[in-house]
């Protein structure tokens, strides 16, 4: 019967609202929502859930451990574990977003393009993509980050470089899927713009594809963060990043464990929320894994 | 030949869920009887023909009441039973020629696959009897088909082979949903031909599950009409077709491509002339097309080197007049559809000329394609695909206003309901979404956004092939009131006879990438010229029992297939035309 078309309108699932999305994502999913929503409500409030200044030293406090003033312990200065991590979580959220959503944007621009044009523009464009593409993203931007010194803007400059290839080839791909189908020739036979047609009409129904692979790279550009600050191209100290707490931890890892455990724990939790947002998405907007459902 | 009963359903019910889709079905089919279920979308019919071979989805559907084939009861069988009856005993062929073979094997392994398990031969008995098969479908050496893979035969040979299969255990019914329905009409002739002697030598059942009423005509003994699930008629073919009792009945058998009765013979010898079929009714044409080819460059070889063209179009001319609509009928590959999207720019590589209310179109020109990107709108096949899906169908119909600068802001929003409005849909919906109305609905969307540009000409390729019988109906009577009102004309595309029949003023014969045949309706239908439109005409089924035999067996195609790919430098030789009436010509052979 898939020559002919039912009559029944399909019209079982309302219009998309926040509220229906929401409830069609699994607990996984809300989890990970959750838990990303309370770190960064957490970095947001920093200032007052801190109960020290985040560089604040104390030499009688050496190597706290957990409990009493020092909630997580205070490290080998003495600095508050806690209050550190707060102020550390704005660093790991800002790099994260602010990379990702530029990756997001140029690799989208370029995959959209190159897969709605075709031709030279396409080789040339996804040739480029594919050498940065072949480097392990680690290594590309400790190279960059060692070229450029360790600065927030130069730590997101070369997280986005890394990261921009990924939307690039996916973008093309879902560019390339949508490129042939009939709303696009009826788009054409209407003599609409090459722009208006790739933005206005393929964009909307490629994004969504598009918001799980940031989401999944969201993950991948927090820990490419904290590698580069454990390997000690983050951010200069006493600036409080989890990777470079990781790193600090290191040095008293068998005395006073919990000095990396903390910090660790945050990276990890972070990183899963983001893991569990971008599978939960994918299953959401994959229609073959609904029918599974 | 009515023998025992084979097949008894009584009582089936299908539910999905709290959803029933089957109620309370009862039929009987006996040994070489034929049975067809005919029925719209939606109607069940091919839920009935799943709950028979035991393949609803477990845990989804269940079946209640009782299916018993011989004295054997399906239902409650366990599943390692019930594959021994699949295949062995009722076997299935499906709609889809293209998609139910294994692209991956060879055909006489995949026939000899369901012979090994059900027969158990092996060897060189097991190829023999694949040859045997394959010789009693009829398809030419077989010695050497039986080593092709699938994508070597046309869709016509693999439905053979799909038979070939289906009857590879001597099955004593067989289920085919919708046999012919992706086949072109002269290979559904054939097909339907080749089942019906196949089951006069075996004595095998058949049920038959179909949309088309014509087919019914050619082959069932008993017709059953479903819809929404129940029996709404049932009875022999004669009766059925004679005293259709309901009214769904009434619509089925009117929907059936009606051409017997509109034969007048051959049409007397024509006279050759030197010019070019440009003649149209009415005062001005809106379109001329002149010696407009298509090329698809090939390329082969081991540096991929240029090796010829595939010519899509070759060397068409036609003209449509104001108010006019042109039908363009043909076989799948004929080119017809590349036609209407090389008018409007949608495929590279085309060359000629085309004038569009009195003005040439300049491809290589923005101005002269904006222009004709306004006077020229497309409706296409699938109603789904054609629409945004994430754009609201008000916002569809303005945006090629506001684009093109036609109107904009309050105006364009009336427009937008104005259309609406015409096209019989609710201004008040503009807000929905394109997954929110029906399959005919959206097609009315569709025709309403080609109107809002107030085009002179609209292309509906294969606009109403996706919609059930009623519906495509509706839409016919929709596009002549439309042209009535605005004054559009059509160029229709279709493969469908009965549309074409309906809605055309003149109608051209597309055979591989050439028109071979062109002239008023009552002409072409009426007095065929060329033989590839008799032998189109030849297949269309006839709409009722009585008229079986009634006509020549569609004969095989003696003409073998030409390749449409040519070498590069190949000059196609200069199309000569004979005249049969006024404005009726028809392509001279050679």
């Amino acid at each position: 019967m898939s020559g002919i078309i039912s009559e029944s309108p399909t019209s079982a699932h309302p219009r998309n609202g926040m509220r229906s999305f929401l409830s069609r994502l699994n607990f996984s999913t809300q989890a990970g929502l959750a838990v990303l929503l309370l770190l960064v409500l957490a970095a947001i409030f920093a200032p007052q859930l801190a109960t020290h200044a985040p560089s604040q030293q104390s030499l009688i406090n050496q190597l706290a451990p957990p409990g009493g003033k020092y909630l997580l312990g205070a490290d080998q200065f003495g600095r508050d574990i806690w209050s550190r991590l707060l102020y550390g979580a704005r660093y790991s959220l800002i790099i994260g977003f602010s990379a990702i959503t530029i990756a997001l944007v140029l690799g989208s621009f370029i995959g959209m393009v190159a897969g709605y044009r075709g031709g030279a523009i396409d080789i040339v464009l996804m040739q480029m993509m594919d050498v940065i593409l072949a480097f392990p993203s680690l290594i590309l931007g400790l190279a960059l980050v060692a070229l450029m010194g360790a600065t927030v803007t130069n730590i997101v400059i070369a997280i986005a470089f890394t990261a921009t290839p990924a939307f690039a080839r996916i973008a093309r791909a879902a560019v390339m899927a949508q490129r042939d189908r009939e709303y696009v020739q009826a788009c054409h036979a209407m003599g609409f713009s090459g722009a208006r047609v790739l933005f206005r009409h393929i964009l909307p129904a490629i994004l969504p594809e598009i918001m799980v692979m940031a989401s999944l790279w969201m993950a991948t550009a927090v820990r490419t963060e904290a590698s580069l600050a454990f390997i000690g191209l983050g951010l200069a100290p006493p600036t409080p990043t989890w990777g470079g707490m990781v790193r600090e931890g290191f040095e008293n890892i068998l005395s006073s464990f919990h000095l990396a455990l903390f910090p660790s724990m945050a990276i990890l939790l972070l990183v899963l929320a983001f893991n569990l947002i971008g599978d939960g998405l994918r299953d959401a907007i994959d229609p073959r894994m609904k029918d599974v459902s | 030949m009515e023998g025992q009963r084979i097949l008894s359903v009584s009582g089936l019910t299908v539910a999905f869920g709290s959803t029933t889709v089957v109620h309370d079905l009862s039929f009987d089919i006996a040994s070489g009887g034929t049975l067809a279920i005919v029925g719209g979308s939606g109607s069940g019919k091919s839920v009935t023909s799943l709950a028979i071979m035991g393949l609803l989805q477990e845990g989804v559907g269940r079946a209640s009441g009782s299916i018993r084939l011989g004295d054997q009861e399906l239902l409650t069988l366990n599943e390692a039973a019930m594959r021994r009856v699949r295949g062995g005993k009722i076997s299935m062929i499906f709609q889809e020629p293209m998609t139910s073979l294994n692209p991956v094997q060879r055909i006489g392994d995949q026939i000899g696959e369901a012979i090994r398990i059900h027969r158990g031969l092996r060897g060189a008995a097991l190829r023999k009897a694949v040859l045997e098969m394959l010789r009693k479908v009829r398809i030419p050496d077989p010695e050497q088909r039986i080593d092709n893979y699938p994508h070597m035969f046309s869709g016509g040979m693999r439905q053979r082979v799909m038979i070939a299969m289906a009857l590879a255990c001597d099955p004593v019914l067989i289920i085919a949903d919708e046999p012919t329905t992706a086949l072109d009409v002269t290979v559904q002739a054939q097909t339907l031909q080749l089942l019906k002697d196949l089951q006069r030598d075996t004595g095998t059942a058949l049920l038959l599950i179909t949309h088309d009423m014509g087919v019914v005509a050619e082959v069932a003994d008993h017709v059953l009409v479903m819809r929404r699930g129940r029996e709404i008629e049932r009875g022999t073919v004669h009766e059925v077709f004679s005293n259709p009792r309901d009214g769904y009945t009434r619509t089925l058998i009117e929907a059936a491509p009606s051409l017997v009765g509109k034969w007048r013979g051959r049409p007397a010898a024509g006279q050759a002339v030197d010019v070019v079929p440009l003649s149209f009714r009415g005062e001005a044409a809106v379109l001329e097309v002149r010696d407009l080819s298509v090329r698809f460059p090939s390329y082969g070889g081991l540096l991929g080197r240029l090796k010829g063209e595939v010519r899509a179009v070759d060397h068409v001319s036609f003209a449509i007049g104001q108010g006019e609509t042109l039908g363009l009928v043909g076989e799948s590959g004929s080119g017809k559809s590349t036609i209407g999207k090389a008018i409007i720019n949608l495929v590279p590589g085309h060359s000629g000329g085309v004038t569009v209310a009195g003005r040439e179109v300049d491809y290589g020109n923005p101005a002269s394609l904006g222009a004709l990107r306004r006077d020229v709108q497309m409706i296409f096949q699938d109603p789904f695909g054609s629409l945004d899906s994430r754009q609201t169908i008000g916002s569809a119909i303005i945006e090629p206003m506001r684009v093109h600068g036609l109107a904009s802001g309050k105006a364009a929003v009336s427009r937008m309901e104005m259309l609406l409005e015409r096209v019989g849909l609710e201004p008040s919906r503009a807000g929905s979404l394109p997954h929110e109305f029906s399959g005919g609905q959206r097609q009315r969307i569709c025709i309403a956004r080609a109107l809002a540009m107030s085009p002179k000409l609209i292309i509906a390729d294969e606009a109403v092939s996706a919609l059930d019988v009623a519906v495509k109906a509706q839409i016919l009577d929709l596009m002549v009131d439309l042209q009535k009102e605005f004054g559009v004309s059509y160029l229709f595309i279709s493969h469908d006879m009965a549309a074409i029949e309906r809605i055309c003023d003149r109608i051209a014969v597309m055979y591989f990438g050439e028109i071979v045949e062109i002239g008023d309706r009552d002409d072409v239908i009426g007095r065929p010229g060329h033989d590839y439109t008799q032998r189109l005409l030849a297949a269309i089924p006839i709409t009722h029992p009585d008229q079986r035999g009634l006509r020549p067996p569609p004969a095989n195609n003696s003409v073998p297939p030409r390749s449409p790919l040519r070498p590069v430098d190949y000059q196609s030789p200069p199309t000569r035309w004979d005249m049969m009436a006024a404005g009726h010509f028809i392509r001279r052979a050679g």
